[in-house]
């Protein structure tokens, strides 16, 4: 009872709790400053799509449409056609990014490694339909960040 | 020209030397304003493990423009249904009683706008009259948020007031005068003169501490800030303003703060008196230095108990105001009362 007492009116608690803020006032601060620090990032973290191409310049993709069908947000837009050499080449493939959730299921899926999920995060649309991406614009992201596609699958293909 | 000689006649110099002094104490006041909001962001980021604002110029100190060049950019909204006249009125309600208590508040023993005899109770008379600003503000919205933090806020204020009353009743008993510029000389006077165990924060300590907490309380601060609590009601009160509006609202929450530190410096530890002797000569001299490390230290425990206390549950509020901090100071007021008529007394 009268422990109790002095315990709220000497306000040990609240003292307590002044400490507790004041000791981390003086501790390091954890902030990371965004666009000049960043943390680091899994070769496996999934994020802005791209279509590869083999070293001789022939787009890998195949037009079996199994990414199409596997994905979950029905994200992919695939139509084919016969190539005058007999191959099945695809003539559109669009990804709407708003719609896809990023699960990776369609490079899973790809025979190929076609269609792949880079670690380019830093993307964005201003006006509707920035974020539908259509087969060119994949392939320019593949071509332009073939480096990067090449060092984080090498990095990650012992694993899987 | 020949309208305001005819208007003030021989003095019209008087007037100007008047209004010229409202700046001289307005603007500094406005300035430490803007730079406290900042460093309560940063202080509570540190207190967070965060580096708070550090974008706008080295290290954050511009961004209390930033912050004002934002506010007064924005749209002024009215809500359809709002009392447009109150709705105008209410901030400025505020704001202006705020500022109004400036006039009395004495930076060192010569300097002080206006030297009147009742300065305390002009005091507690205007910092009362702001909750008016309040309920008009929380009215005019016609917003169940607003009126709900509105009601919150002046039933909290009217029961803190009569705590911090009592509490200034204690500091009136022992130095014997309403003027603010006596008050904090009779902190120099007394048996235990000149040193730092006559201030008053020593002896009237409980006081001193409800004067504290009633003072949080009354700024509407955390953890006493039901009434503009975020989880419950968006912002309270000023739930509908919005742009340069909002701002005065800051505005005014800073002043009082400020204000309130202001205040329990010159009651309670001093004022512009040195806490060392007298022989060490520049540092232990009285200056409006003091007073401002005193506002200072004060304004960071206000930073400190938000970024440490949860918010309280409103009857608690209501419960510690009534139910504790009143009988602790009708308690000390006669304790007060029976030490000085003893022979004990440190004041005679």
């Amino acid at each position: 009872m009268l422990k109790n007492f002095l315990k709220t009116y000497l306000l040990t608690e609240l003292i307590q709790g002044m400490r507790i803020t004041w000791k981390t006032m003086l501790t390091p601060k954890v902030t990371l400053q965004y666009p000049e620090e960043k943390t680091p990032l899994s070769p496996r973290f999934r994020a802005l799509h791209a279509l590869r191409r083999y070293p001789n310049g022939e787009e890998r993709c195949i037009g079996c449409k199994l990414c199409e069908a596997v994905c979950p947000a029905l994200a992919i837009t695939i139509d084919t056609e016969e190539r005058e050499d007999g191959t099945r080449r695809t003539t559109r493939y669009d990804i709407d990014l708003i719609k896809c959730i990023f699960c990776g299921f369609c490079e899973e899926a790809c025979p190929v490694d076609a269609i792949v999920e880079t670690p380019l995060h830093e993307y964005h649309g201003e006006i509707r339909g920035d974020l539908m991406y259509s087969k060119e614009m994949l392939l320019a992201i593949g071509d332009k960040y073939e480096p990067i596609i090449a060092k984080t699958r090498e990095a990650d293909h012992k694993y899987r | 020209m020949e309208t305001l000689h005819n208007l003030f006649g021989t003095n019209l110099g008087y007037v100007v030397w008047k209004l010229l002094g409202v700046i001289v104490i307005i603007i500094p006041l406005i300035i430490f304003v803007a730079y406290l909001t900042l460093a309560e962001r940063k202080i509570l980021g540190f207190m967070h493990a965060r580096l708070g604002a550090n974008r706008v110029g080295p290290k954050g100190v511009l961004q209390p423009f930033a912050d004002l060049i934002k506010f007064l950019s924005k749209e002024l909204i009215v809500p359809y249904k709002a009392s447009a006249g109150i709705f105008y009125i209410a901030p400025l309600i505020i704001l202006v009683c705020a500022l109004l208590v400036w006039a009395v508040i004495p930076f060192s023993p010569n300097l002080v706008f206006a030297n009147v005899n009742a300065s305390l109770l002009y005091v507690i008379a205007i910092s009362s009259f702001g909750v008016y600003g309040i309920i008009l503000a929380g009215w005019a919205g016609n917003s169940k948020y607003s009126f709900l933090g509105g009601v919150r806020a002046t039933a909290q204020m009217i029961s803190y007031e009569l705590a911090m009353g009592f509490a200034l009743v204690g500091v009136l008993m022992v130095s014997g005068s309403l003027n603010l510029v006596e008050i904090v000389n009779a902190q120099a006077a007394g048996r235990l003169g000149g040193s730092i165990l006559s201030w008053n924060w020593i002896p009237l300590f409980p006081l001193f501490l409800v004067y504290l907490i009633s003072g949080i309380a009354e700024t509407n601060r955390a953890p006493f800030d039901v009434c503009e609590g975020e989880s419950e009601l968006v912002a309270g009160f000023f739930v509908e303003y919005s742009g340069s509006r909002f701002a005065l609202f800051m505005l005014s929450e800073y002043v009082n703060m400020v204000l309130i530190s202001t205040l329990a410096s010159l009651m309670f530890l001093g004022g512009w008196l040195s806490p060392f002797p007298k022989s060490w000569g520049i540092i232990g001299h009285f200056s409006l230095a003091w007073l401002c490390v005193k506002i200072c230290i004060l304004l960071f425990g206000f930073i400190w108990y938000r970024a440490t206390f949860p918010r309280y549950r409103y009857d608690q509020i209501m419960r510690l105001g009534w139910k504790v901090f009143l009988p602790i100071t009708l308690i000390w007021i006669f304790i007060l009362g029976a030490w000085i008529v003893s022979p004990l007394s440190i004041w005679q």
